[in-house]
């Protein structure tokens, strides 16, 4: 199987200022890829190293069966055939969204050019603003104009730096849907960068998550929810609380909860101690548990309460009850583990994670 | 497959043809490595003449040099240091009183004196200094009138003698009081309104609200202003050697022309150096400070103190004042004097003056212009040490007096051409004699030298104001750097090409010491002609080519004024 985009052990950056280290990841044809991670983790770095922007200083990037960056040599951006959205979209003020969208279009005649400015108006549904200029759109149509005008050269990969983040936080996961949208049927290949899970979750195929420049790990949303390999991963994606455990045999630990089962072997040692991370819709309330917790604080979020539990040893979790269950803080209520998948690491002396962080 | 290890070799990828494989440009960073060193070789140019007069602080003195040391240089340094002391006087009180005036209260003609105060922005020193020679000479309208007014004869009433050193640095302060008045009015403007009202409501009155919290914060914005008005100072030539002044700048022509000694005048040049850097390092300075000042976010709008009564026309009077001296008066007597001349003056000589100045200054401008680009582009594509050094290098120029820039200019011309003709003598057996020096090579490339700095400061800001994510946008989507510049750059950078245009356009055609050195032989320029005529006690005859320089003089302060009325909303108290 031919990649079409294919990073690797890319370094980004020298020596104690490397920014990326080590970067592997490949994208099929038509793929939709993420960089997901907080500020300042590398991903935007990677990304403008794949346009071309950033030099690498270790590893190769490929596009299309193309080197296009080793250490010391790069090919100039716009040798690349890569399209890029930019987070503050770069439309070109004193150009028309039709002459925006045909900027890149220079090598085809008139009439194709036309032809194609056309219809990738068309395809993100702005036939009729042709001859309007950026400042006279919302902020939503420029974004749209700034991935025709990407995508008018039919790059080899579609590069988005964070496209949602000036939009409206309620927007974004549509918007981010409506793209994917876009980018599936014309079978585009792209790469987003992004700080928002849900914008991930909402448009990627594959999600490489960074952290401290280095990807931790690569795989779909709902693997990365479930199965983190790490502490960085399991602190990132979604919400939850670590709570101390032991191996009780090569599938389950024992809690305070009780005992939680996975169905791979966690592969921790019998003897030493160990944490497993518990999601907020991993517990439900119980009259009849024997698990005793004290509500601590609750925030309302609408169809549910997020509530933060005390338990017996002092240690704290994050629950999720529909809110027509409402204790209120100081109550004692009854909780059982209702865990489908177990994520248990090995505990390096650092206390469980604080609860309600992210 | 996408794993956190993918590790497959390149065994199993699509082999690329060698061909494709970086066909492209290759480039380090986002720009091209050209683009880096063209740009510091330009700047490493422009910078030849400020070099080579710092160089001859190192050279040994020569005996010129003790000859100047023990006469006439402490007459100089002295004189250049009451000249200064003179102008920062005048300037101040010009200055920054009628940037209070405008920008924080209400009188009559307010609106009018914010831009007006501009004008003698226009009235280059060398010409409103023998406008004036003529006003109050013996013969001028003003003795004239008060004899025939009073009957008193010569001798029998006192009038001050314009032709001194007073004279010099009341002349100059009439004309370099905007560089204060802008800056200053600048800082009181942007000055949170907030701190102002707080100092009211602990206690303190207008009067003292200005002097213990505007007038300091305002420092930094007075102290930027007042070195680049002393700047103008020290590069005068034309007023001082009119009014027979000896400072730094008639003593290099002296050397240089009288003595025939270029190391002397050099080294009086490297001197003279000094100086200005010492007033360009205090003029950063007040300026690094001045960028906290106007942190404030949120501007609100001022609300002015209305004056009223006498302090209302005492307001309007301190405005009028500077305006009338500085620009209407003189303005008014070489129109007189122009007209007058109306028969004669305008022949076809007068039409090679033109001719002669609109191109050359045309030329330098635009090529200023086509510099400014490359070198602004330059440092944008390749933001790295040296090439931000090399670019502020070559903005050096317009810091220094043209005196000393055609000194250095000329020196390096000089040396080159004696090498080439040695060297094609030796070969040849033919004398090539001078190929540069005194040719208009020379005197584009001293321009070039000088002005570069306003077209490129232009320049700058206005690439400042377009996004990195722009360039980005379009050599994603294949466009090279070359085409870039013109197919994005340019057009977004209209208005301020023009402006840089104008600008250097206008200075060269002020531009006196400098042309006078470099000039081919027997070239005139309109303010070379203007100096020369007035230097022969031919006032009236100067005035057409005067008024042209002040006409167009004008051009730099309408645009000036226009940023300034249209900059901020100022709500009425």
């Amino acid at each position: 199987m031919s990649n079409r985009l294919e990073l690797c052990d890319v370094d980004v950056g020298y020596g104690a200022r490397a920014v990326v280290r080590a970067a592997s990841f490949a994208l099929g044809e038509g793929e939709i890829g993420c960089l997901l991670g907080s500020s300042g983790c590398g991903k935007t770095t990677l990304l403008r190293a794949i346009a071309g922007f950033e030099p690498v200083s270790s590893g190769e990037i490929w596009i299309h069966g193309r080197r296009v960056a080793t250490p010391g040599q790069m090919l100039a951006p716009e040798e690349r055939r890569v399209g890029m959205v930019f987070q503050d979209f770069a439309l070109f003020p004193h150009l028309s969204v039709a002459r925006n969208i045909g900027f890149g279009l220079r090598h085809l005649s008139r009439r194709e050019r036309r032809a194609r400015v056309a219809s990738l108006l068309e395809l993100v549904g702005l036939g009729h603003t042709a001859e309007l200029f950026p400042h006279q759109l919302s902020g939503g149509m420029q974004q749209r104009v700034a991935l025709a005008r990407a995508m008018a050269p039919r790059p080899e990969v579609l590069l988005l730096d964070e496209p949602f983040s000036s939009m409206d936080a309620a927007l974004r996961e549509q918007l981010a849907r409506e793209v994917r949208e876009v980018l599936k049927r014309e079978g585009v290949t792209a790469v987003l960068v992004t700080h928002d899970q849900l914008e991930a979750f909402a448009m990627a195929d594959r999600i490489a998550m960074l952290a401290d420049g280095t990807i931790q790990q690569c795989g779909s949303g709902f693997s990365l929810y479930h199965e983190p390999v790490n502490r960085l991963v399991a602190d990132f994606i979604g919400q939850g609380a670590f709570l101390p455990a032991t191996a009780i045999d090569a599938l389950s630990v024992r809690t305070e909860l009780g005992r939680i089962a996975g169905t791979r072997p966690h592969g921790l040692a019998l003897d030493l101690p160990a944490e497993v991370l518990i999601r907020p819709d991993d517990l439900v309330d119980d009259d009849a548990s024997p698990v005793r917790a004290t509500v601590v604080e609750r925030a309302y979020r609408g169809a549910e309460y997020l509530y933060r539990l005390e338990l017996p040893s002092g240690a704290e979790v994050l629950c999720l009850l529909p809110s027509h269950h409402q204790y209120a803080p100081g109550a004692q209520i009854g909780i059982r583990l209702e865990a489908k998948h177990l994520v248990a690491f090995a505990r390096t002396g650092v206390q469980a994670a604080s609860p309600g962080s992210n | 497959m996408a794993t956190a290890t993918a590790a497959e070799g390149p065994a199993d990828r699509p082999q690329p043809s060698p061909r494709r494989d970086f066909a492209g440009v290759l480039t380090r960073g986002a720009g091209g490595r050209l683009w880096a060193i063209g740009t510091v070789t330009l700047a490493v140019l422009l910078a030849v003449p400020v070099l080579v007069i710092l160089g001859f602080l190192l050279v040994p003195s020569g005996a010129t040099w003790h000859h100047l040391a023990s006469t006439v240089l402490p007459d100089y340094v002295a004189n250049s240091l009451l000249l200064m002391l003179g102008v920062t006087l005048g300037t101040l009180v010009g200055g920054v009183g009628t940037a209070w005036l405008t920008s924080m209260c209400r009188f009559p003609g307010r609106g009018f004196f914010e831009w007006a105060l501009l004008l003698p922005m226009a009235m280059p020193a060398y010409i409103i200094a023998y406008t004036y020679t003529g006003l109050l000479d013996f013969a001028g309208p003003l003795q004239s009138g008060l004899r025939q007014l009073t009957g008193w004869g010569y001798g029998d009433y006192w009038v001050p003698e314009v032709r001194s050193l007073p004279g010099a640095a009341v002349m100059l302060s009439l004309v370099l009081y905007p560089y204060v008045y802008l800056l200053t009015r600048a800082a009181f403007l942007g000055q949170s309104i907030c701190v102002l009202d707080v100092s009211r409501t602990l206690g303190n009155g207008p009067w003292r609200t200005f002097l213990t919290v505007a007038l300091p914060l305002a420092r930094p914005a007075i102290a930027a202003g007042l070195s680049l008005a002393l700047m103008e100072t020290l590069a005068d030539y034309g007023t001082v050697q009119y009014f027979g002044v000896q400072t730094f700048t008639t003593g290099i022509f002296r050397t240089w022309y009288g003595l025939g000694d270029p190391a002397g005048a050099a080294q009086l040049a490297a001197l003279l150096l000094g100086f200005i850097l010492v007033l360009i390092t205090l003029e950063r300075y007040s300026r690094r400070h001045a960028r906290y000042h106007h942190t404030s976010q949120r501007h609100q709008a001022i609300r002015r103190y209305r004056l009223g009564g006498w302090r209302a026309a005492a307001a309007t009077l301190f405005c009028a004042l500077p305006l009338l001296l500085g620009f209407l008066i003189p303005a008014g007597q070489l129109s007189v004097w122009a007209v007058s001349l109306a028969d004669t003056a305008y022949d076809a000589r007068f039409l090679e003056l033109v001719v002669n100045t609109l191109g050359l200054a045309g030329l330098a401008a635009l090529l200023a212009l086509l510099l400014a680009l490359l070198l602004g582009y330059g440092r944008r594509l390749q933001p790295s040490r040296p090439v931000r050094f090399a670019v502020r290098l070559a903005g050096l120029g317009y810091a220094i007096p043209g005196t000393v820039i055609a000194i250095g200019v000329i020196i390096p011309f000089a040396w080159l051409d004696n090498q080439v003709d040695a060297w094609m003598r030796a070969t040849f057996g033919v004398s090539t004699g001078l190929l540069l020096s005194g040719t208009l090579v020379a005197l584009v490339f001293g321009y070039l030298v000088r002005f570069l700095a306003v077209s490129l400061q232009s320049v700058e800001t206005g690439l400042g104001k377009i996004r990195p994510s722009m360039d980005e946008a379009a050599r994603s989507l294949g466009v090279r750097p070359a085409s870039l510049l013109w197919r994005v750059h340019v057009p977004l950078l209209r208005g301020s090409l023009i402006t840089a245009l104008l600008l250097v356009f206008v200075d060269v055609m002020k531009e006196l010491p400098a042309t006078l050195i470099l000039r081919p032989f027997d070239f005139n320029t309109l303010a070379v002609r203007a100096f020369e005529l007035a230097s022969d006690e031919r006032l009236a005859d100067s005035a057409p080519a005067a008024l042209t320089i002040v006409l167009a003089g004008l051009i730099p302060v309408i645009l000036l004024s226009r940023s300034i009325t249209g900059s901020r909303h100022v709500q009425p108290a």
